[in-house]
Order: C-alpha cells, then structure tokens, then sequence
C-alpha cells in the first residue's frame, strides 16, 4: 500500500513537473523544474527499497535499510536547491533585459497589451 | 607519484577556482597569472602523462583508499588520457584569447568560473563511477551557465535560459536512469554495474533497460545529437568568443561518455542473460548521427552569423562521431573508433579556433560583426581571409587538411557495413552542403567588403598595421592540424592501440576491479561469492 501511494506520489510529481515545464512562461518552467526535482529525489529514496524501523547501521536491527540512496538523495538536494536559486536569478535577469517573462523572450502578453490600450489618449 | 599527478589533474583546478574567487575582485591582473599558471600545469601534466604510457594500463585511483565497488574509482586510460589533454589544450587557447582581448575583465569571475568548468570536465572524464559522473557534469554545467552569461546581453540571457532548463532536465534524466540502474544492479561503479548486469533478475530485465536507454539519451542531450541539439546553436552563438571556444570541448563530454559507458558497460554483455546489449544502443547512434549530420549541414547553410554557422558544424561533428561510434561489426570497430578520435580531436582544436576566428571579424567589422553580410574592408582582409578558408576546408572536410583524412578513416570502416550506402551518401552530400554554405560565407565576408548603402566605406580610420591581438591564437590550431595531417601515420598507430584498448573491456574491468570476475561469459555466477557479506541494492 505504502509502495503503491509512493510510487503514485512520484509519478504525480513528475508528471505535474513536466507539464509545468512546458509552458511557456519562466516562472511555471522553474516550478516545473522544481517538481520534477522532488520526484527523482523521492525516486530515488525509494531505491533503497521500503523499511519501516530498519536503520542504516548493519547489526542493529535484524534488517538494515541501505545507506547508500539517503546519501545520494542528499547529495540530490543540495545540487536541485543549488540550480533552482540559479535558475531564478536567471529568470528574474531575463525577465528584466527582455520586458516579458516569455521562455522565448518575444511573447506581448494579452493583458499588457489591454492596459496599453486604456493609457492610450482617445482621439 | 602517478597517482598523485593524476589527481592533480582534478584537484589543481578547483583549488585554484576556490583562491580565483576571491581574487577575482580585487586584483585582476594576479587572477589572469594563477589561473593561466593552473592551465599551463594542466597542459604539462596531462601531455607528459599521456606520452609517459600512464595511460597504456589502466591506471585506477581509489579515493580514500576505498576498495573498487564500494569506493568511487578514478580511471586514467588512453581515452580519458587523450580527453584531458585536448581539454587542456582547448583551455590554453581560450584562457589566452581572453586575456590577449581582454574579455575576462567584463565580470570579476571569469576565471574562477573557467576554472571550476576545467574541474568539471576533467573529473567527468576521469571518473569511473556514474553517480560521480553526475555531479561533475552538474559541476561543469553551474560552471557553464555562468560563462555563458558572462559580458551579459539580452540575446546571451534567453539562449542561456533555454540552455540552462534543458540541461536541468537532462540532470533529472540522468538521477532517474542513475537510480534505477542502483535499485536493480545494485552498483553505481561502471565496472561492477558491467560485471552483474549478466545476473540480475529476469523480472528486473525492463526496468535496467529502460535504464540504460535513459543514460544514453541524456548523454546525447549533452553532446547534442538530434533531435536534442536545439540548444546548442543557440548557446554557442550567443556566448562570448573564448567561452564558445572552450565550449568545444563541451559536447565531447557526452560523447565520451556515450564511448566509455557503451564500450566498457554494453559491449559483449547481456542483461540478466536475456537481452544481448551489444547492439543495443549503436543502430540508435548511427541513425541518430545520419540525421544530425544532415540537418547540421542544412543548419550551416541556414546559419546568418558565422558564430552560429560554426555552432552547426560542431553539431555536425557530433553526427560523424554517432555515425562511427555506431558502426559495430567485428574487427571494423576498431579502425571506427580510431577513426572517430581522429576526427574528435581535429573538431574539438579547429572549431575552437574557427570561433577565434570569428571573434577577430567581429572586432574588425564594427558595422557588421560575424554577421554574414556585406561590409566595410577590414584590416588585413587578406590574412584573415586566408586563415577562414582553411579553416573552412578543414571543417569541410576537404583534403589535405585534417576533416579530410578523419571522414575517410570513418568511411573505410563503414565500407563493411551492411549500411553503406546511407552513411556513405549522408557524409559525402552534407560534407557538399557544408562547402556551399562556407564558400558563400567566405565570399561575403571578403569578397563584397565594398562600402554598402548606410555604411560609409571608411567609418573607422583603418590601415594595415591596425594591430591584431589574438591573431596567433587562430593561426595555433591550423598548425596543430597541420602537425596531425604530417604525423598522420604515428597519430593513427597511436589511436589505433587505443581503440583496441576500448574494445577491449577486460583490461578496463581487471584494472578497477581485480578481485572481481574477469569476464562474464568466462566464470558466470562467480561474482556473489567474491563478496559473501555484500547484498548490494538486494533486500
């Protein structure tokens, strides 16, 4: 049951990531990012197979959880924590140079274009 | 002694990234000392161990003295011998054009940056282990998404968004292939994931091989074969002219891993005895290089400034390497892969230079820059024109330069093939397109140097001893080609050993892991009883 909600949790995770990832605004793409990030690390927590009451530490208990994945799931963390600020601050720069927050840099919004409009002297 | 220097191959870079930070700020001028001090020991050390024969044997290095399996491994072997000096190579030309025109004093990081990027690439070509090899490829990408940006422009920061996210998701790739591979295998150790992969269990068999397939396509996105090399043009033909010099050496990182990981992991294996993995991935390889290769040809001609044009053609090597990386029949493997570093090493030094190039044009045509358009004459039009044609046909791959003897290597091997005829006419018709779209660039750049209209024919004071620094810079490849067409026999010997070296897994599998199995197919079901107390990911 744990094993079914887990792997649903991943999946749900990374699917919302990769549809996020595809829009075509900077900050949906970065959360997107970012989703997909929490799925490989809990992917990869999982790799380790499920234990309840089962240390890391061999002799312990009668069975020991392998350390290996929580070492690499941290390692994960830091890297995807790392990127994300990175990815952020590049957002926010691209945001300012081009005046839109369009993945490509070129989209007018709609909305902008409305308040144009509405500052515009009628004739 | 060895070992130490081996280390230091890795270790010097980042020592040095971590004082260049703090430098970097407050005295420039010591920066550009230590950092081209690091580089020349880099280029000193790596030469001297790859002439030295280190690299004959595999030599392993075990970080904190920690046995293969459990411990990560480094290894130095011909090919990461021959990787870590064309990086050194590449970075000596870069870091000197950078300092000759001053472009690393437009942020106070670039070389703390550079550094960081040559740590990255040394490590990922040195390591032996894929989960390490994951953190040197974050560690160069951080290290790249800087340089990209480095000298700012609104053009620079959206081709660095693209690239940045595209490679994020390659990372998430690569930790979900990384983590299945753990989950099933039970290793990240390259050698020991090669000697268990014939034992695991047969319902484990689809998982490891949606694996495995997920690996290679993230190394393909890094070394950027169709249909994943849409961000490259873009990042290169944006960034600044030493940055997309050393960025040459960038999509060899995946190349790399796609030979290494191929050769030592896939070749003469099986996956749990049901799924024979030695042409597993290379019909995917050379079906993806005929494309990319077409289409980058095509890219060329559609390229508007000469920086993008040879961005397209370092996609277009990337598809002759898929072609010969794929090419898998017996004994012609060989002469492929030898073929393929020969071709490897012309790319990665000449496009490098190509980009040099294409920063003097831009400095001298003010009005213009690289774009492919007609201008004012530039000072020295003469010379510079003739250093792009021969550039143009060694990227061409038109004799007697380089490009040349690396595509007939490739096409000798493929005359086997049961695909001949395909990678025969992709090769030679793109190799045609390319020349087309070269001559055309040649001939606007220096042929229709005539004032046009809105651009008065002397806008600038301009005479014959106008100075050109970095000019040697783009002179130095072409004679490192020059030296590879001359000492062509003694250089493809050479290669030629250290394609056997690759083919040959076994010397890699004994050297990391010598208490282990030697083969699979020759003791099979030996390896658990080496390790009585280890489960691995087994539970």
């Amino acid at each position: 049951m744990t094993n079914l909600a887990i792997s649903l949790l991943i999946g749900v995770l990374t699917g919302a990531g990769v549809y996020l990832v595809l829009r075509a605004q900077t900050f949906p793409v970065v959360l997107g990012l970012t989703l997909m990030s929490y799925g490989v690390n809990l992917f990869l927590f999982t790799m380790g197979r499920l234990h309840t009451a089962a240390p890391a530490v061999v002799g312990a208990t009668e069975q020991s959880a392998d350390p290996l994945p929580q070492a690499l799931v941290l390692t994960a963390i830091v890297i995807a924590f790392a990127m994300t600020a990175f990815v952020i601050v590049l957002a926010l720069k691209a945001r300012a140079a081009l005046g839109n927050d369009h993945v490509d840099g070129t989209h007018i919004p709609q909305a902008d274009r409305v308040i144009d409009r509405r500052r515009e002297p009628r004739a | 002694m060895t070992a130490n220097l081996i280390t230091l191959l890795v270790l010097l870079p980042v020592a040095l990234a971590a004082v260049l930070a703090m430098t970097g700020r407050r005295a420039p001028g010591l920066s550009r000392g230590i950092s081209l001090a690091g580089v020349a020991v880099l280029l000193v050390v790596s030469v001297g161990l790859l002439l030295g024969g280190q690299g004959d044997t595999p030599q392993v290095i075990e970080l904190g003295s920690w046995a293969a399996p459990f411990g990560i491994v480094w290894v130095f072997d011909r090919l990461s011998g021959l990787m870590v000096v064309l990086t050194s190579i590449i970075a000596m030309l870069s870091l000197l054009y950078a300092v000759r025109r001053d472009e690393d004093s437009a942020g106070p990081h670039f070389h703390a940056l550079f550094q960081a990027q040559l740590f990255g690439l040394n490590g990922a070509f040195l390591t032996g282990d894929l989960f390490n090899l994951f953190v040197f490829f974050e560690v160069l990408l951080l290290a790249s998404y800087g340089l990209l940006l480095h000298g700012n422009g609104r053009k620079r920061t959206r081709a660095g968004f693209h690239y940045v996210v595209v490679n994020l998701i390659g990372s998430t790739l690569f930790l979900f292939a990384v983590g299945a591979l753990y989950g099933t295998v039970g290793s990240l150790n390259l050698a020991d994931i090669t000697l268990k992969l014939p034992q695991i269990a047969p319902d484990a068999v689809p998982i490891v091989t949606t694996a495995i397939f997920l690996l290679f396509t993230v190394f393909l996105i890094k070394g950027a074969a169709f249909p994943l090399y849409l961000w490259l043009p873009g990042a290169y033909g944006y960034a600044s002219i030493p940055v997309a010099a050393l960025f040459a050496i960038m999509t060899k990182v995946g190349l790399y891993s796609v030979l290494r990981v191929d050769s030592v992991m896939l070749s003469g294996n099986t996956i749990g005895g049901l799924v024979e993995t030695t042409a597993l991935i290379a019909p995917w390889l050379l079906w993806l290089g005929l494309i990319t290769l077409l289409l980058a040809a095509l890219g060329v001609v559609a390229g508007r400034t000469l920086r993008r044009q040879v961005a397209y053609l370092i996609v277009a090597s990337v598809g002759t390497i898929l072609i010969a990386l794929g090419l898998v029949t017996g004994s012609e493997r060989e002469l492929a892969i030898s073929g393929a570093l020969y071709y490897w090493i012309h790319t990665t030094v000449l496009s490098a230079g190509f980009f040099l190039l294409a920063g003097l044009l831009m400095r001298h045509r003010p009005e213009a820059g690289d774009g492919i358009e007609a201008a004012p004459p530039m000072p020295h039009a003469v010379l510079v024109g003739s250093l792009f044609f021969a550039y143009a046909i060694a990227m061409a791959g038109l004799p007697p330069l380089t490009g040349f003897f690396g595509k007939v290597m490739i096409l000798a091997a493929a005359v086997e093939s049961p695909l001949m005829a395909p990678i025969f006419a992709v090769v030679l018709i793109s190799g045609l397109i390319m020349v087309i779209a070269l001559a055309r660039t040649g001939s606007r750049l220096f042929y229709q140097s005539q004032a046009t209209p809105g651009h008065p024919a002397h806008s600038t004071p301009r005479d014959a001893r106008t100075p050109m620094p970095g000019l040697a810079l783009s002179i130095a490849p072409l004679a490192i080609a020059t030296v590879m067409v001359v000492g062509a026999q003694p250089l493809s010997d050479w290669l030629e050993t250290t394609a056997v070296q690759i083919t040959t897994p076994s010397g890699y599998l004994e050297a990391v892991m010598p208490d282990g199995i030697l083969l699979p197919e020759t003791a099979p079901g030996k390896f658990g009883q080496d390790y009585p107390d280890y489960e691995g990911g087994k539970h």
